[in-house]
Order: C-alpha cells, then sequence, then structure tokens
C-alpha cells in the first residue's frame, strides 16, 4: 500500500551529500515504498534545504524496528548529554 | 513490418514538457498509450513500460509529472521534493497527460486511438484523466484513493474523484492484488459498484497472494504469477479497444 502520510518538521543543523555539507532547514518523515531498502515499507526521513533545489537531501530508509532504536538512541543521547548542550541558545 | 523501436527523451507542447517516448520504427498504423508514472517517479522501470509498448506495437508515451518542479532531478529527488510540497494538484496532472495525448496524436503513423494505464498513484490518475478528456481505454492498476482523498493532515493536494466518475468516458480494466490495504478488495468493489451504477464499463481482476506494486519488477512486492497474467490482459483490453497489433520480425 501507499500511505501518502507525511510529517514534516522544520529542522535545523547540517548534512552531507555527494556535494559536501550543506544547511537542512526541513526533514520529511514517512512510512511507505523505499527506493532502495529491501523491504516492502520503511520509515523514510528526508533532511532537506528545499532552497537549494530537489538535490539538497540526504535520505535514510530504515525498518520499523530500526527507527525505533534510533528514536531511542536519539533521546538517550541528548539525555546524557548536559542539558541544553546541544540547543541552537547555547553558549560557544 | 520490422521490430525495431526508438526510445528516447522528448519535450512536448508549448511548455516543452519532459517525456519519455518509445515507438516501432515501421510505417504503422499503431496506436497511442499514455503511461502514467508512479509516486516513486519518472524512473527506469516506469521508462522500461514505454519500451515495453513500443515492441508491442504501440506508440507510448510517459510524461514527467514532476518536470516542472524538480527538472533535471534524479527520479527519488524529484519525488522527495514533489511529496514534500504536497504532491501534484489534479488539474497539472490532466493538462501534462493532454499534452502526452496530443503527441500521441501528432505522431507518424498513429491510427487515432489513444489509451492510458498508470500503476498506483499512475492508476488513480489513470481513471482522473479518463474524466476529464477524450481516450479510448484506461488501465488502472492498484490506483489508490480514487473515492476517497488522503487524510488533510497529510497535506496533499490530491481530491476525490467520485464526482468525476459519471464523465468517465472509456472501458476501464482494473488489475488489483486481494493482499493490497490502499486500494483494499473492499474500495475496489465500491468503485466497481459505482461505476456500475452510472453504466460504465469495468472489466477487473484482483490477484490472490498478490499486494500493492506486484508489477515492479525491481520491488520486494513484485509477482511473477500475477504479473505475467497482468499483462497479457493488458494488451488483450488495448488490443480490443485500441486496435493493437504485434510487430513481426
Amino acid at each position: 500500500m501507499c500511505t501518502y502520510d507525511t510529517e514534516t518538521v522544520e529542522i535545523e543543523g547540517s548534512a552531507k551529500g555527494p556535494d559536501g555539507w550543506f544547511g537542512v532547514t526541513r526533514a520529511a518523515v514517512y512510512v511507505d515504498h523505499p527506493h532502495h531498502a529491501p523491504f516492502g515499507h520503511t520509515l523514510n526521513i528526508d533532511f532537506a534545504d528545499p532552497a537549494r533545489g530537489p538535490a539538497a537531501r540526504v535520505a535514510v530508509e530504515l525498518t520499523e524496528e530500526a527507527a525505533r532504536a534510533l528514536v531511542a538512541a536519539i533521546q538517550a543521547a541528548l539525555d546524557h548529554a548536559p542539558a541544553g548542550l546541544a540547543s541552537r541558545s547555547a553558549p560557544v | 513490418m520490422s521490430d525495431a523501436i526508438r526510445a528516447e527523451t522528448v519535450y512536448v507542447g508549448d511548455e516543452k514538457i519532459q517525456a519519455y517516448q518509445a515507438r516501432p520504427v515501421g510505417p504503422g498504423a499503431f496506436p497511442g498509450v499514455v503511461v502514467i508514472h508512479h509516486l516513486p517517479g519518472w524512473d527506469e522501470s516506469t521508462k522500461e513500460m514505454v519500451r515495453r509498448f513500443a515492441v508491442n506495437g504501440y506508440l507510448a508515451i510517459c510524461p514527467n509529472l514532476f518536470w516542472r518542479e524538480a527538472p533535471g532531478a534524479s527520479p527519488d529527488d524529484a519525488s522527495a521534493f514533489v511529496r514534500g510540497q504536497g504532491g501534484i494538484p489534479d488539474e497539472q496532472i490532466i493538462q501534462d497527460v493532454r499534452t502526452a495525448a496530443d503527441a500521441l496524436r501528432a505522431m507518424d503513423g498513429h491510427n487515432g486511438k489513444v489509451g492510458v494505464i498508470g500503476h498506483c498513484s499512475g492508476g488513480r490518475q489513470a481513471l482522473l484523466v479518463a474524466t476529464a478528456m477524450p481516450l479510448d481505454a484506461a488501465v488502472d492498476c492498484y490506483g489508490a484513493f480514487a473515492l476517497e482523498p488522503p487524510a488533510a493532515s497529510t497535506g496533499l493536494k490530491m481530491t476525490s474523484i467520485k464526482d468525476r466518475l459519471p464523465d468517465l468516458g472509456c472501458p476501464v480494466l482494473g488489475l488489483f492484488g486481494d493482499d493490497d490495504r490502499n486500494p483494499a478488495p473492499a474500495e475496489v468493489e465500491r468503485l466497481a459498484g459505482i461505476l456500475a451504477e452510472h453504466g460504465k464499463q469495468f472489466e477487473r481482476h484482483s490477484y490472490e497472494g498478490a499486494g500493492h506494486g506486484f508489477f515492479s519488477p525491481d520491488r520486494p512486492g513484485y509477482r511473477q504469477q500475477a504479473a505475467v497474467d497482468g499483462w497479457k490482459r493488458i494488451f488483450a483490453f488495448f488490443d480490443r479497444h485500441l486496435g493493437g497489433k504485434r510487430l513481426e520480425a
């Protein structure tokens, strides 16, 4: 099945694509058919800067198990670091 | 008669829409088919379908429906970009398919008949365009969201085509998988009922053990028996309604 459901979130940071690093402004998250991963459906994330065009994108296609493990790992990494260390307003 | 074909990217209509076109090199006359690509884009497997129609004696063309939004992008990047923008408006799809159909009609050796076929989102769009322009036959391969659009929370621009179905102007062949959940067999039944109420010609077949995307040879959902039988049904349907004939070597 095609879900067409897409969760979109504004983000701030950088990603590395075929042409090097670039700033990313939006992440699209959706469960649908992958282009490459050998599964019927995957959790897909596009880290992108739409203002730079369609190719300014870093994509991942993860199984549901991998995606949930990734969510937990992100949460754990943030919890283990001093609060606010990676915040945009943290002093550098 | 020759079995040779010519296949290439072309730019059609006043707006020079990018399209992939394939045709027999013989004199014809050949029927035409517009191939509508799926949500993953104007990709290699779709272009292979275009060539398959040419090898079987059809003029075939597939407009790149993402060309306006993502010119020159790879199919997966274009698909992701368009998805992030909420998809393509239905009226734009109709316009680009009409341009492609007109390009077929203008080709040397065309027999005057044009059909349309689409898979996945393209299946829905095959139905959509068959309600909006003169066509001679349409094939809907597991098109989702034909009767009810996706939830508003998806942000997608597609609308229900239920109210357009009285305007359907040609016979339709529908090919589906019993294991598909979008469209599920119940939705296909409902579509069949509505088309029957409107007196429309709708042949359909649903394959046991097949789900969504069973025609896609490069995806895990490929089902060999369903795909082989499905292609036979497609050519039998188009041959009957468009006057297609096999090429001879």
